[in-house]
């Protein structure tokens, strides 16, 4: 109770709130090389999405490639650029957790439209 | 009401795995520690786009995979020719090249910002804003292209109507993000060039101090900007 009184928000320590602030500027200090290592490989693996199609890869081989190389790509964007690494574990899991729900969706809508494709079919015939 | 300071709030340390995040949330006040109201803000707001960006490439996985007319091939409808030989999905490769440049240059700017180098993380950032405008205008070239071609929202010539849907759509929103990039990036280059975040100038809307971490919170926009490209790319374009 002692605690709250002193420190609640009817007594602003405005000298501590300053040095506060100027603490966590310094935040999110990290050597340049880092995000040219990242740059270069954003770089490459985009190439490599490109070199996907360029060559002309298709089926199961072409999807998981892209798929590999967009998440690689993903998530040296957030991890390092985003600085989510380097954040506390709190935050990253508040935001990538909720992640999953879109996983379900997916898999919700692409079960749907497996069934839509399939009446369509039924009933419909092939094409127009 | 006065603002509550991080400073009345110790940072307890760090308990390793599940541990540490239930006593950060279960933890007076402040679950978010080491992020400021407005970096959590930032990551919050882009946790939501994510979910309209989401629901956009659902909606086209769906369009896609139940339509019984073939899809138009991405590759072929987005190549471009280049002195008389058909190259496959050109512009779009240069537009990835030329966003993920503009992701490079801002998180230098974000780095620069925390050395207090005001002048070249102004320019950095402008650098950002140049290639960003520079994707936005070959995007508009893309829709030019198309449009002339005869793709309309309800249909287009070679296949699925809903193409022309999905693609307006979905690259028409993203464009719109990166615009709202450019604009507010052009806005914070002026504020770090003024030096309004070394004399602590209280801003025009909120009329409060800002600081150069507003630099890192611009450049989370941006790299989610950038974020959703990929996907774009590898869904849209190259799937």
């Amino acid at each position: 109770m002692a605690e709250l009184t002193a420190h609640g928000p009817a007594h602003p320590e405005p000298h501590a709130a300053r040095a506060a602030a100027a603490v966590h500027e310094q935040g999110q200090h990290h050597p340049l090389k880092v995000y040219f290592i990242v740059w270069g490989w954003l770089f490459v693996l985009s190439a490599c999405s490109y070199m996907v199609d360029y060559v002309g890869l298709q089926g199961y081989l072409r999807w998981s490639l892209l798929l590999l190389f967009m998440l690689l790509k993903a998530g040296l964007i957030v991890a390092v650029f985003m600085h989510m690494v380097w954040e506390r574990r709190a935050l990253a899991y508040a935001i990538l957790v909720p992640m999953f729900a879109v996983i379900v969706f997916v898999g919700i809508m692409a079960v749907e439209s497996d069934y839509t494709s399939a009446i369509r079919t039924e009933y419909f015939g092939v094409a127009k | 009401m006065a603002e509550i300071s991080p400073a009345s709030v110790p940072d307890r340390p760090r308990l390793p795995g599940w541990r540490g995040i239930v006593a950060d949330w279960s933890s007076d006040q402040r679950a978010f520690k080491s992020a400021s109201w407005k970096k959590a803000m930032m990551w919050i707001f882009l946790l939501s786009d994510t979910f309209i960006f989401s629901c956009f490439l659902i909606a086209y996985m769906t369009a896609r995979s139940s339509t019984t007319v073939p899809w138009p091939n991405p590759s072929e409808v987005f190549g471009l020719e280049v002195f008389g030989t058909e190259l496959p999905l050109l512009l779009i490769a240069i537009m990835t090249f030329v966003l993920i440049s503009s992701s490079g240059t801002m998180a230098l700017a974000v780095n620069y910002g925390y050395r207090r180098d005001r002048v070249t993380t102004a320019r950095l950032m402008l650098a950002t804003a140049a290639l960003g405008a520079t994707f936005v205008g070959m995007q508009a070239f893309e829709w030019t292209k198309l449009i002339r071609e005869g793709v309309r929202p309800w249909g287009n010539p070679w296949g699925a109507e809903q193409f022309g849907a999905t693609f307006f759509m979905i690259t028409g929103f993203h464009g719109t993000h990166v615009t709202i990039g450019v604009i507010f990036l052009l806005i914070i280059a002026r504020k770090v060039l003024r030096g309004d975040f070394d004399t602590g100038r209280a801003g025009y809307f909120t009329s409060r101090r800002g600081g150069y971490e507003n630099v890192e919170v611009m450049g989370l926009y941006w790299h989610f900007v950038d974020l959703v490209w990929v996907f774009i790319f590898a869904f849209f374009y190259l799937w």
